[in-house]
């Protein structure tokens, strides 16, 4: 009993995240023309779990203490391959598929081998390696267009037993496969000590290397996924700067509202699916209560900048000014 | 002429002779490459990209970045075109910078304040201008047509048939070289970028400077966008975008270290004309947007493992 | 070299076995300081062995080369006979040599169970097996009697002196046949330093070598069966315990060799007018009501151990921290000070020579004459510009004055020398004619000549009116140069010194918390 307590305790921004995701949530419902249907759900959960994942990507490097500022690229980018190669009877999809997460992944090792082995800082590195991924991207595909194995793509974005939307589905089975095992890993709690304590870390025989590009490689997986999906629900690909700038930026948003410390150490991607939902409901929500158009994106800029301000508040609790300088 | 010759960095000569390389290999592909029209058509085309440099070179220098570079050109066209239909053409340039220096003096609260990380915070002040802009051109039909002014400061040649806007390019330079190497504020910007710890352990106020930081690239961005505005006689949405990468890239490819408190105005100037002649190749040769970007992020990783490695951490 | 083993001539095993742990020759260079030199040292399985010195005697790079943190300059190391080389912590502890440092090695955002077991966590394939990990935690956990923390909870979470229980069970659980502790008692309650004692003597019974830091006398009696006693990068005596008296041990530590000259302290009739006054000063629990005040002309010296306060009583004079409750006056006036350019400032004149030089003092890719006058740049400005020759020629009269030896003083600071780099720290504050100069442990790693440089500055600085508050790890300098001294300990001031009564024993015996004979007391015992 005093264990889970002390769990509750130490969950308390996950905690913060979901509860605030379900009061936004049903008053969303509640104000919605259709209210709680099938379709209105498996909508809202399609564009709720392409960020989520996103944000599930964007969480690893931040757990490092770095920052990715290339996932919303690679997001587009392997959305644009997949809306080339996942098409086709189901060995070519299969195959389609796998390559599509490969890329990804190495996409995301690219970044963390320049940050390892170059020794660059995360912020600038994925800022540049972001422009190279959205170069090949619009070599993929100079024009929105492509297509994607039909059966497979609605399959993936209705619901299984008309109920349940597919998408969270899978959301589901990427926590379970992939990060609940990294979490309880050797490798993953690694990333933990890296972002916590560097020094103390090493001091402590964690490989920080093995560490950072298993997080960085992992980040640009699940980026991989997320474009996939985006290719399944809009069945095209579009070399888009600006939508993959804005899951960018919505992603860091996501972590930090789901209890995620920018410094790195602590939280974790099932905090950052929740401050997914929560963003999309906010957007969801301005839909449903009419604010004008126009005021979206101001609202949403926003909402951002106050999302990622979030994190300052540490600052008004330091006593010795010269730590605020490290 | 000696000491200034040692004083130079070695990325600003390794920049320099890039360029010679390229003027060299341009004029082999075309033989017009070489003439003074064309080359002072370049200078033109640079000097925006110039003016964003010169503001992102303080910020970098300090240790920080600006990527709210896109939108705050966007604001600078936008609101000095608005200005323009509102009260007037005398308005339209005053206006357009002021409001960049409101996005900025934001930007230095929410860094030397706040203490958010700078590329996160200046990305979300990206966001709320853009929803600031999209506000502004939704509603009513602003005038966004440039005024004459900024059509002749930014298109016409009046001394010696060089462009109005290099003499502005070069003004602002020529300001921002003096206060870097002769006032204090320069000097505590170098000192803020080396270690900010010993600067403000010194008795300086490294908020303000850094305020006043990005605050200046704030407004360098804005008369960015007002220049572009008055070049095509119209602001537009996006205006800013293709000037983020390559104005990072310019100042750091002239050497200027992105941890900060290493750079010289030169190596920037150097940096401004190698990306805009790597620019013009690229669009001579037909370059696709898809290389552009992929030679841009390849150059800024490339430079950057050779000259801005950090350390590794030990016990 | 006798490498016989016990087996083979087991009635000779006690007089030729050689020590289990020996480090020979050992010299470790920092740039052009010498933290050791020519280090015998040697250590036996079943035993506690205490190595004690002042601040600056080598203790803890001798344990850092020993726990393989840094790599000797010369010297080897031998263990149970066979020479070892470590590049790397892991190195040692897979040697059996296990560390607990003063900085710990926690990772405060995890839980107390991943920090123990984060080396080498108990599962298969990569993963982690919490239960395991848990009960593993637990056990250890119960060995250094903390059954009352939960290893689930977060380090951050825990008060210093648990974190510091968790550390010791961190390093038993990586099954060390020789454990090396650091001051590792310093944060602990009185409680917890009986249980680490009986650990100790557990360990001691079970065949585990030991080697034990401290200051505290009464612990080195407590534990140690032998005691080695380094001075200045040198060691001086291994001794058995009850070899000596605490009297004598405390001399050995400090010596009687004063290799330094100090300049002669001026009497003071009447006590000098106070520049600055501070009353009842606290700061969280670091600091708690603290007074005292230094007159114009007068060098107050702060001793005590490390981490006692006297850090942070600067930087809440200077203004770095926030949250400090008290009453601060310059020259009579009330002072409020919060930031250091408001210390900086013409009514205060108020300087600061930090602790750490390199990161907090000076900026080091940047020239001599920047650094010299950023303090200053105010003063050399014609309207907004700098004026670059008076600054320069007033950069270049401080440089003859303090001896600064640069070359060109272009050159980036950080090609100096620490001596030198020093004394470009003063310069800088010296250029704002300060009249209340604060130094943060000034002399460390400086060489001697330096020293003596710094010395006569301070005296003179003193005798044209300025008040000088001086934190100093070593004895020499507080007797010295200082007319008064003030001892600090748990962040008060347990004891004003002055005159007659400031020599080594009642600094030592005021710092070490113990009570000497009291023939040549002279101080006054704070309540």
């Amino acid at each position: 009993m005093k264990n889970m307590k002390l769990r509750i305790s130490q969950s308390q921004g996950l905690l913060i995240a979901i509860t605030v995701f379900v009061l936004m949530f049903t008053l969303y419902i509640t104000n919605h023309p259709a209210g709680l249907t099938v379709p209105v759900a498996t909508t809202a959960a399609n564009k709720a779990v392409l960020l989520a994942l996103v944000a599930m990507a964007q969480t690893l490097p931040v757990l490092t203490g770095g920052l990715d500022l290339s996932v919303g690229m690679i997001f587009i980018l392997t959305n644009c391959l997949a809306s080339t190669i996942v098409s086709g009877d189901p060995l070519q999809t299969a195959f389609g598929i796998v390559v599509v997460l490969l890329v990804g992944a190495l996409a995301g090792f690219v970044n963390g081998a320049i940050v390892v082995y170059g020794r660059l800082q995360p912020i600038i590195t994925t800022l540049a390696t972001g422009a190279v991924y959205y170069g090949i991207a619009l070599l993929i595909r100079p024009v929105p267009g492509g297509e994607v194995q039909e059966d497979l793509a609605d399959f993936m974005t209705y619901t299984v037993f008309d109920v349940i939307p597919t998408s969270l589905l899978l959301l589901l089975a990427v926590v379970l496969i992939i990060w609940l095992p990294f979490r309880n890993s050797v490798v993953g709690r690694g990333c933990y000590a890296v972002g916590s304590a560097e020094g103390a870390a090493y001091m402590s025989g964690v490989s920080i290397d093995r560490s950072k590009l298993a997080a960085y490689t992992l980040s640009g997986l699940l980026a991989g996924v997320a474009g996939l999906m985006l290719t399944f629900v809009t069945f095209s690909g579009e070399a888009s700067a600006s939508i993959g700038g804005t899951y960018t930026l919505n992603s860091i948003a996501a972590v930090v509202i789901g209890g995620t410390s920018l410094y790195g150490g602590a939280g974790g991607a099932i905090g950052s699916i929740f401050g997914a939902f929560i963003l999309r409901t906010i957007d969801d929500l301005l839909f449903v209560f009419d604010l004008p158009p126009l005021w979206q994106p101001l609202f949403q800029g926003v909402v951002l900048l106050s999302a990622v301000s979030l994190g300052a508040a540490r600052v008004f609790r330091i006593k010795n000014r010269l730590e605020l300088f490290n | 002429m000696q000491k200034f010759l040692k004083s130079i960095d070695k990325p600003v000569a390794i920049a320099f002779g890039f360029i010679i390389v390229l003027l060299l290999a341009g004029s082999l592909y075309s033989s017009n490459f070489l003439s003074a029209n064309y080359l002072l058509q370049q200078l033109q085309v640079a000097a925006f990209l110039g003016l964003v440099a010169s503001g992102v070179m303080l910020v970098i220098l300090l240790g920080h970045i600006d990527l709210s570079i896109p939108w705050l050109v966007t604001v600078g066209g936008m609101m000095s075109t608005a200005a323009a239909g509102w009260w007037g053409p005398e308005w339209a340039i005053p206006f357009g910078v002021f409001c960049g220096l409101i996005f900025g003096v934001i930007n230095g609260l929410g860094v030397a304040i706040l203490r958010v990380p700078s590329m996160i915070f200046t990305l979300g002040i990206n966001a709320v201008a853009q929803g600031v802009m999209v506000l502004h051109t939704g509603g009513f039909a602003p005038q966004d047509h440039a005024t004459d002014l900024m059509h002749w400061l930014a298109v016409e040649r009046v001394v010696l048939g060089i462009p109005n806007a290099v003499f502005i390019w070069a003004l602002l330079g020529i300001v921002i070289v003096v206060m870097l190497k002769r006032t204090p504020l320069g000097r505590y910007i170098y000192a803020i970028g080396n270690q900010e710890g010993a600067t403000y352990l010194s008795g300086v106020n490294t908020k303000l400077v850094i305020i006043t930081c990005f605050a200046i690239s704030g407004m360098c961005s804005a008369l960015a966008g007002v220049l572009l505005a008055g070049y095509s006689n119209k602001g537009y949405q996006a205006m800013g975008d293709p000037y983020l990468l390559p104005a990072i890239a310019a100042v750091v490819l002239g050497g200027t270290h992105i941890l900060g408190g290493r750079g010289s105005y030169l190596g920037t100037i150097a940096g401004v004309i190698l990306i805009s002649l790597l620019q013009s190749i690229l669009s001579v040769m037909q370059m696709p947007e898809a290389g552009r970007q992929i030679i841009y992020g390849c150059v800024i990783v490339g430079m950057l493992l050779v000259y801005g490695r950090g350390q590794k951490v030990l016990g | 070299m006798n490498e016989q083993t016990n087996s083979q001539h087991p009635d000779k095993s006690r007089e030729t076995a050689p020590p289990f742990w020996q480090m020979q020759g050992i010299t470790k260079r920092y740039g052009g300081v010498l933290a050791l030199e020519n280090v015998d040292f040697a250590c036996e399985r079943g035993a506690i062995h205490a190595v004690l010195g002042e601040n600056g005697a080598g203790k803890s790079t001798l344990i850092k080369i020993a726990a393989g943190v840094v790599a000797p300059t010369e010297g080897k190391m031998m263990l149970e006979s066979r020479e070892v080389v470590f590049t790397s912590p892991q190195e040692a502890n897979a040697a059996g040599i296990v560390c607990i440092f003063q900085e710990l090695s926690l990772m405060p955002d995890l839980s107390v169970a991943d920090n123990i077991c984060m080396t080498s966590p108990p599962g298969r394939w990569g993963f982690i097996n919490h239960r395991a990990q848990r009960r593993r935690a637990e056990a250890l956990l119960a060995q250094v009697g903390c059954e009352d923390v939960n290893p689930l909870e977060l380090v951050k979470n825990l008060p210093l002196s648990r974190r510091q229980m968790v550390e010791i069970a961190k390093a038993l659980g990586r099954d060390p046949r020789m454990l090396i502790l650091d001051e590792a008692t310093s944060a602990l309650t009185a409680a917890d330093v009986g249980k680490v004692y009986d650990i100790l003597r557990d360990l001691r019974r079970d065949g585990l070598a030991i080697l034990y830091i401290s200051h505290r006398m009464h612990e080195i009696e407590e534990l140690a069966d032998t005691c080695s006693v380094f001075r200045n990068g040198h060691h001086i005596e291994t001794f058995a315990k009850g070899t000596h008296s605490d009297n004598e041990i405390v001399r050995l530590m400090i010596g009687r060799e004063y290799t330094q000259i100090y300049p002669a302290k001026p009497a003071h009739p009447e006590p000098p007018a106070p520049a600055l006054s501070v009353r009842d000063l606290s700061w969280g629990n670091r600091l708690k009501d603290i007074s005292l005040s230094v007159g114009k002309g007068e060098i107050v010296g702060l001793g005590g151990l490390d981490g006692q306060g006297q850090r942070e009583l600067l930087l809440a004079l200077f203004g770095v921290l926030r949250g400090v409750s008290g009453s601060v006056e310059v020259d009579g006036k009330a002072a409020r000070l919060s930031s250091p350019e408001q210390a900086k400032s013409k009514n205060i004149r108020m300087a600061l020579i930090p602790e750490d030089r390199k990161s907090e003092g000076l900026l080091l890719p940047m020239s001599v004459r920047d650094n010299i006058s950023m303090a200053s740049i105010g003063r050399f400005t014609k309207g907004i510009f700098i004026d670059r020759e008076s600054q320069n020629a007033r950069v270049d009269e401080m440089v003859e004055r303090l001896s600064i030896k640069a070359g060109d003083n272009e050159l980036p600071v950080g090609t100096l020398s620490g001596g030198n780099q020093q004394k470009v720290v003063i310069a800088k504050w010296l250029m704002t004619e300060a009249r209340i100069i604060l130094l943060n442990d000034p002399t460390r790693g400086i060489d001697v000549g330096t020293k003596q440089e710094i010395y006569q500055l301070l005296r003179d600085l003193a005798d044209a009116g300025a008040a000088i508050l001086f934190y100093t790890t070593d004895y020499d300098e507080l007797i010295g140069c200082c007319d008064r001294v003030s001892i600090m300990y748990d962040g008060g001031i347990m004891r004003e010194l002055q005159g007659e009564a400031i020599n080594e024993e009642n600094i030592v015996a005021s710092s070490l918390n113990i009570s000497l004979d009291k023939q040549s007391s002279d101080g006054e015992p704070r309540p």
